[in-house]
């Protein structure tokens, strides 16, 4: 459990979160999502106690990041954005040390069991320093896995992955957020829409969206667009369809394509289709495209964009 | 203190993989052997003219002591600056460990690497205790080795605190060495030449504090000179690693 409310953070002159308020229950995985800088390392930082936040409070597993610094570590797993590790430690040894410092009953065997999680097993006995960028991300999630914490914190956790390695420690993840509480960070959003029950993006340090990846899409997708493509010359066609009532924000591609928006309750592609064909143009393609994630979150955490709450008031306007 | 313990033996392990160490280890008993060759060879070459008392293991503890002034900076260099260069840092301090237990793990580490050096040396006490009738002083030898694990245990500690301080090794050396140089050497000398204070600067004075004990007599103010400077070394280090956290 994860419970965090109006979490400030300043460094120097520069505030770098801006009152963050947000929660993470039990058997949930929650992704973070943002720009570089927009405080995503910060926020774990302060949330497995490593720096102390500069207002505000921050309940992880019951124990107070600052007050109960010492609690919270216990309870907590995390793996830090550049996964430090000592190079010249053989796997196991640093491992055993990382579980020896958590007083681990049984070390050994929860090393062993550990690295099998990981799929680095056959890797015990080299040195740290000889594994590729992949295989260190594993030891640094082995090591965050170690004590089967009760919270995960993982910071950017399939960064250097090769595909094969990527889908592993997604369905890895997957399976701990099932009964443990799950914070990630990360810059994909097709993984945060993969593995996370519920999306935050963050942007200069304030939450502008929080939602399932399910319900942020629908709910940014205020209208329906459609691209459409016709045979041969395209000239002269823009302006009629344009002409038609109810089609809104007509462009033409590069590709030679067009695309336009219309409001669901107002469905105008019969309408265009006909138009095309009495025109004496040959139609070849009428699709839809839905608002990508990607381009929600760009949308969000665009220079001065003002929140989703524009979104709403253009929603009702309409 | 099990993460005391855990942390310290990582530490001594890790001398073992290290070349520093081995140059330091090795450069202390190669000099070291060749000053007491120098010793018996004085000591016999007297004695042949029918002159000279009974050798003694004082040009040892001495030379030793002065080694460490030049060798302990680059045993606790990268001790905590490198957690700090390396990010791994980040990590001791997102385990349930304290700063103080990280601090004393990291002196402790460095105190058994020493005390390893220091228990190599033994073979000299020893070797002269069957040259000369009817052996050594017992007492003396047992006071110049407190006195060597107390130097040992106030370098280290002082120079794993400025580890601390830094993030570069290099500079994290070479402060320990000024201020071990400073307490060494130095503090003493303005004794000799100031009008007030001068019993500030003779108690600051490392070097005497530490000719004291080698010379055999215990005394109270000796061994609260050495601990007190542990216990700031250590102090030192742990308000460093407690303010990166506020950083």
């Amino acid at each position: 459990m994860i419970r965090v409310e109006e979490l400030t953070k300043d460094y120097g002159s520069r505030r770098a979160l801006h009152g963050l308020t947000f929660e993470a229950r039990q058997g949930e995985v929650v992704g973070f999502l943002g720009p570089n800088g927009a405080g995503k390392t910060t926020t774990m930082r302060i949330l497995t106690s490593y720096m102390p936040p500069t207002s505000g409070e921050a309940v992880v597993a019951g124990y107070d990041v600052v007050s109960e610094s010492l609690e919270v570590r216990k309870r907590v797993g995390y793996l830090p954005e550049t996964v430090p590790l000592y190079t010249d430690m053989v796997v196991f040894d640093y491992l055993k040390f990382m579980a020896d410092l958590r007083h681990l009953p049984d070390a050994d065997e929860r090393v062993g069991e550990t690295l099998e999680m990981v799929g680095l097993l056959d890797r015990a006995n080299g040195y740290i320093g000889n594994l590729s960028k992949g295989m260190r991300q594993r030891i640094g999630l082995a090591q965050a896995l170690l004590h089967r914490p009760e919270v995960l914190i993982l910071d950017e956790p399939t960064i250097g992955l090769d595909p094969g390695q990527v889908v592993e420690i997604r369905h890895l993840i997957r399976e701990i957020g099932k009964e443990r509480t799950v914070l990630l960070s990360t810059h994909i959003l097709s993984e945060a829409q993969q593995i996370c029950d519920r999306v935050l993006i963050i942007n200069k340090g304030r939450i502008v969206v929080e939602d399932t990846p399910e319900n942020l899409q629908s709910r940014l997708v205020g209208t329906e667009r459609v691209i459409l493509r016709v045979g041969g010359d395209a000239d002269g066609l823009a302006p009629r369809i344009e002409n038609l009532k109810g089609v809104q924000q007509l462009k033409s591609n590069p590709d030679g394509s067009l695309e336009f928006q219309f409001l669901p309750a107002q469905d105008v592609r019969p309408l265009v289709a006909k138009t095309i064909v009495e025109a004496g143009y040959d139609l070849l393609e009428m699709r839809p495209v839905g608002l990508s994630l990607e381009e929600i979150f760009l949308e969000l955490t665009k220079e001065g964009q003002p929140e989703i709450k524009n979104e709403k008031k253009k929603k009702a306007r309409s | 203190m099990r993460n005391i313990w855990t942390i310290a033996k990582r530490e001594y392990d890790h001398y073992f993989v290290s070349p520093i160490a081995y140059v330091v280890a090795f450069t202390i008993l190669l000099v070291l052997g060749i000053i007491f060759a120098l010793v018996i060879w004085s000591f016999s070459q007297q004695s042949l003219f029918g002159g000279g008392g009974a050798p003694d293991i004082g040009a040892i503890i001495g030379s030793f002591a002065f080694l460490m002034v030049l060798s302990t900076p680059a045993l606790t260099m990268r001790l905590l600056a490198d957690e700090n260069r390396m990010g791994t840092m980040e990590l001791l301090l997102t385990a349930p460990v304290r700063e103080s237990e990280l601090v004393i793990g990291k002196w402790l580490g460095g105190m058994l690497f020493i005390l390893t050096v220091i228990a190599i040396t033994l073979i000299y006490p020893i070797i002269l205790n069957n040259l000369v009738e009817p052996g050594i002083d017992q007492g003396t030898l047992l006071t110049s080795y407190l006195a060597l694990i107390l130097v040992a245990a106030a370098f280290l500690s002082v120079g794993v605190g400025i580890s601390a301080l830094f993030s570069n090794q290099v500079a994290a050396f070479f402060v320990t060495m000024i201020t071990l140089v400073t307490l060494y050497w130095l503090m003493g000398f303005p004794a000799d030449y100031v009008q007030n204070g001068a019993e500030f600067f003779r108690h600051m004075d490392l070097q005497s504090h530490f000719y004291n004990l080698t010379s055999g007599q215990i005394n109270l103010t000796d061994l609260v000179y050495f601990f007190s400077l542990i216990a700031i070394g250590l102090f030192t280090g742990s308000m460093a690693v407690e303010t990166r956290r506020w950083r």
